[in-house]
Parts: structure tokens; C-alpha cells; sequence
């Protein structure tokens, strides 16, 4: 009976995984393909013999090493300055006590609410007035201040007791240093959420560089696969290649630093 | 000599500063912004002409605007209960004492981190109308008049949220999961002691037990219905016809492809409209739950 019902549990397990997994099973055997036998009747799963070529000549027909890393320097631009910034000032707002502390971070709780969709075209007019427009600049700002790595950051140092920071005070450390050398370090956990969620999102972004990069060598790796796909509708097997190999990044991170995803969605997520 | 409290005031803003100006000038100036676009006439370059309720009157006669509001709503329903029930099945199972749960919960949550652009990529193919994966199963199955999917009037918006379903369902697994292990063990093992089936305790332990996060979920699925666009973009180009408008998309055509920024900034405002309303109940909701 016990056997039986785990017999069940285990088979609906890897039935629902098979239609998570189909889609990238799908997209991995037809970038080994010919762009002919991508839709042929019946299904070859297997390749045979398999098209490593698709994954050479791609970088050959699109700047794929250029957006590569023009992607990457945007995406690790924005994770640093998101993860300092964000850090240094949930440092005030959870345990220094000033004049207008509630009202400022009411400013940033109020923000968290109003979705970017709401603001993008005020963001791009005023982003167009400071000559950011088509620069990777005006894509870093966009996600490098947002009010929620504040939010995050400010909640897990309110559960860090604050006798911890006086007895640093009466020892005589200055606030700077106490961030530095105890806040800092304790936060490793959550530093590793915002780290994950900031670098996932803006390497994955597609509306704000598809708004503001028009110039060629400028563009993302999301949007230079977009290009590619209108430009070359029937290549299937060089846009699957493309697609598998732009996941990869996403892919390293994600297996490496699963728990802090979890760990992540469940702090924020339940509790709002 | 400065004082000990301006000395610390001016110590916490320069912690809060670095952030603080970004933000100020790249989040909180925009948004309030839009709102003073909102009641203004503007196509980009020269004057801002504030023109009142002007922009509101006008949505009135917009039958895209109409047609997108619908989508957008017709999207929501379709979406959120899918979403929130394939969630809670999935974070059920693999809340089970069973070997290998990081795996299959790190396969359920994967599509939810891959990029959008690579997952409708593969998304058209295997419902292309052609030889698309679902059509050849469907086809050796039997049906006929197969339809044409993104391209079909009756079947592109069914595509984009079953795409939905599959891509957001492993975020909400995980809540669902974090909210099933905030259960205590003692009701299980009291109705186990009174006879409780399995069914049972879904209906009188767990199902209750897990509103809170029920009710999260649905509030934060609703929310994002409302923001979706670049999967509709991405998809079907928020066609065929106007079958798959949704109102993001009229936003951004309205700003990006016809200048017209301040009636774009009025139709923002009905999105946050949505949204604020959605929110204030999440609220009320929440005191309720802290109350009972």
C-alpha cells in the first residue's frame, strides 16, 4: 500500500517535471538541428547527425560576443551599485535615528506599490532630457535604485539586535565602520537574494533596453535575440542555439545559488 | 562646531544619500511626473499644454483602450486561478516526505528565471500551427481543425496564459511551500488520532490554514496580470486584431509609437488606478487575518 503511493507521488512528480522540462528539452534538440527537420513529422528528438555548426555560425551572423558583454557589464554594474547603495542606506533606516527617517522611507515603501509600467514613458522623457537615451547608462539607472533592495536590505538588519551596534558605538567605532565591519558581514544572506534578484532581472530585462538601446552595437543579449528572430524567422536552429546559449549565464547562477532564491522569495514573499 | 544631533543627522544621510538621489531622480521624480502628464497634452518636444480631465474624456471613445482593458481583465481571470491551483498541486506534492524535492522543485522554479525572450522563442515553435509539438500530439490524437494557436482569434490569448501558467507557477510553488511548512505538525497527528482521510485534512487543516498565503498569492498574481507586455509582445504582437491588446501594450504604442505622451500617462494612471485598488485590499485583507 505505502510502496504504492509512493509509486504514485514519485510518478506525478516526473510527469510535471516533464512539461517544465519539454520546453528546454525542445529548444536543446532542435539547436542541434537542420532549420528543415526543426518541424518535421514525425519528432526526431535525437539529432542525427547533430548540428554543433548552428552553435559557431551563430556568433558569426550576429554580434552575439559583443552583446554578451555589453549585457554583462550592464548586469554587473547594476548589481554592485544596487548592492551598495541599498545596503548603505537600509544601514540608516534600520538602526540610526534622524529627522525625517519615516517620511523618507514612506517615500520608498510608497514607490514599491507603483508598478514600473506606470512610469516608464515620464522615465524615458526625463532620461531623453539628460541625453541618456540609447546608453547602457540610462539601463543601469533604471534598475539600480529600486526600492525594493532598500526594503530588503532594511528588513533583515531590523532582526540584527541593536546592542550589537551600541556596544560598537560606546567602544568608539564610527558609524561607517560598524556598517563596514559587523553590519556588512551579518548580511551575508540577504546580500546574496539581492545579488540574485538584481542580477536575473536586468540580464533577462527586455521592455527597458528594447525602450532605450536603438543603436546596433549598444543592444542587450534579449534584444539581439529578438532581432535575429525577426530578421531570420525560419533559422530555427540558430535561434534555438542563440536562446540556449543566452540562458546559460542565468543558468550558473540559478543551480549554484538555488537556496537563496528560496530562502529569498519565501522571507519577502509571505511576509510582504 | 556642529551639534551632536546635526552631526548625527548629517552621519545617516550620508548613508542614505548615494541611494536616495538615484532614486529621487530616476523612481520618485517620474512617478510623479506621470501624474502631471497625465492632464497634459504633449508630444515630446516643446511646450506641455495641461489640458484638465481631457485625456480621461477621451478614453471613453478609444475602443482600443476598451479592448485592452477587457484583455487585460479576461488575462487575469484566466491566469490567476490556473496559476494559484497548478501552484498549490505542485507545492503539495512536493511537500510530501519523498527523496530528491530540491530537484524537482529547482525544475519547477527554473522556467520562472529563464529569460522571456528565449522562452517564447521556443514557445512559438511548439505551437506553431505547422508541425508544432502540441499540433502533432493533437493531431495523434485525433483532432481535427487544429487550431493556429498565436495566430488563431480564439486561441491567442489561450496561448499566452497557458505560457503564463507554465513559466510563473514555480515562484508561487515556493510560497506555497514556505506557507505548508508554517503548519504545524500537531493538527496532522490530532486528526490522524480522530480518523481524518487525507481529504480531510486538505479540507479542514491545510486549505484553511494556508488562506493567508492563498490570499498573497492571489493579490500578487492579480497585480502582475495587470503589468504583463512582453510575453503578449513577444507572442503574438498583442494580435490577431486586437485579441490580445492588453492595456501595457496601449501604453507603450500610444507613447513610443504614436508621441502621444500625455494621454500614455493618463492610461498609466488607470493602470496604477488598478493596481492601487488591488493593493488596498490586500490590506484591509491582511488586518482581517492579523485580527482573527
Amino acid at each position: 500500500m505505502r510502496t504504492a503511493k509512493k509509486l504514485f507521488l514519485y510518478g506525478g512528480l516526473i510527469l510535471v517535471s516533464f512539461i517544465f522540462l519539454v520546453p528546454f528539452m525542445w529548444m536543446l534538440s532542435s539547436s542541434l538541428k537542420l532549420d528543415k527537420d526543426v518541424l518535421t513529422i514525425p519528432i526526431k528528438w535525437f539529432p542525427n547527425p547533430p548540428q554543433w555548426r548552428n552553435y559557431i555560425d551563430i556568433w558569426k551572423k550576429i554580434p552575439l560576443l559583443l552583446y554578451t558583454k555589453n549585457t554583462l557589464k550592464i548586469t554587473v554594474i547594476t548589481t554592485l551599485v544596487q548592492l551598495f547603495t541599498s545596503s548603505f542606506a537600509a544601514y540608516a533606516f534600520a538602526k540610526l535615528d534622524f529627522k525625517y527617517r519615516d517620511q523618507l522611507f514612506l517615500a520608498y515603501i510608497g514607490t514599491i506599490a507603483v508598478p514600473w509600467q506606470v512610469y516608464m514613458v515620464p522615465q524615458f522623457i526625463m532620461m531623453r532630457s539628460l541625453h541618456l537615451n540609447d546608453s547602457h547608462t540610462a539601463i543601469i539607472m533604471l534598475h539600480a535604485f529600486s526600492a525594493f533592495g532598500v526594503f530588503l536590505m532594511r528588513q533583515f538588519y531590523m532582526g540584527i539586535p541593536d546592542e550589537l551596534c551600541e556596544a560598537a558605538r560606546i567602544d568608539g567605532m564610527s558609524e561607517y565602520k560598524i556598517y563596514a565591519k559587523i553590519m556588512l558581514p551579518l548580511s551575508k544572506p540577504a546580500l546574496s537574494t539581492l545579488v540574485i534578484f538584481t542580477f536575473v532581472n536586468t540580464w533577462n530585462d527586455f521592455l527597458g533596453p528594447y525602450i532605450y538601446l536603438t543603436t546596433k552595437v549598444k543592444k542587450t543579449i534579449q534584444i539581439g535575440l529578438r532581432v535575429f528572430m525577426d530578421d531570420y524567422t525560419q533559422e530555427y536552429g540558430m535561434i534555438m542555439a542563440a536562446a540556449m546559449l543566452s540562458l546559460i549565464p542565468v543558468m550558473i547562477i540559478f543551480f549554484s545559488l538555488q537556496k537563496y532564491f528560496v530562502e529569498g522569495i519565501a522571507a519577502t514573499g509571505v511576509k510582504g | 562646531m556642529l551639534d551632536r544631533k546635526t552631526r548625527r543627522n548629517l552621519v545617516a544621510y550620508s548613508f542614505i544619500a548615494p541611494n536616495f538621489i538615484g532614486f529621487a531622480v530616476f523612481t520618485l521624480g517620474p512617478v510623479i511626473f506621470a501624474f502631471v502628464l497625465a492632464f497634459s497634452q504633449w508630444n515630446g518636444n516643446g511646450a506641455v499644454t495641461f489640458v484638465g480631465l481631457d485625456n480621461f474624456v477621451k478614453m471613453g471613445s478609444d475602443t482600443r483602450f476598451w479592448s485592452a482593458l477587457k484583455n487585460t481583465v479576461v488575462y487575469a481571470v484566466s491566469a490567476v486561478p490556473f496559476t494559484m491551483a497548478s501552484a498549490l498541486g505542485m507545492a503539495l506534492l512536493l511537500n510530501s516526505r519523498i527523496r530528491g524535492k530540491e530537484v524537482f522543485r529547482a525544475v519547477a522554479f527554473f522556467p520562472y528565471v529563464a529569460s522571456i525572450v528565449a522562452c517564447t522563442a521556443v514557445w512559438n515553435i511548439i505551437f506553431s500551427p505547422g508541425a508544432g509539438l502540441v499540433n502533432v500530439i493533437l493531431n495523434s490524437l485525433g483532432v481535427e481543425n487544429l487550431p493556429k494557436w498565436a495566430a488563431d482569434k480564439h486561441w491567442a490569448m489561450f496561448t499566452v496564459v497557458t505560457f503564463s501558467i507554465w513559466k510563473d507557477m514555480g515562484y508561487y510553488m515556493v510560497i506555497y511551500l514556505a506557507g505548508l511548512q508554517g503548519i504545524s505538525q500537531e493538527l496532522y497527528e490530532a486528526a490522524s488520532l480522530d480518523g481524518a482521510d487525507a481529504r480531510q485534512k486538505f479540507m479542514y487543516i491545510t486549505w484553511p490554514q494556508l488562506k493567508p498565503t492563498t490570499f498573497f498569492i492571489i493579490i500578487m498574481l492579480t497585480i502582475n496580470s495587470f503589468k504583463i507586455y512582453d510575453r503578449v509582445m513577444l507572442i503574438t504582437g498583442g494580435g490577431p486584431g486586437t485579441e490580445t491588446l492588453v492595456l501595457v501594450y496601449h501604453i507603450y504604442d500610444m507613447a513610443f509609437s504614436n508621441s502621444r505622451f500625455g494621454y500614455a500617462s493618463a492610461l498609466a494612471v488607470v493602470l496604477f488606478v488598478l493596481v492601487l485598488t488591488v493593493t488596498i485590499i490586500q490590506f484591509k485583507g491582511e488586518k482581517n487575518y492579523a485580527n482573527s
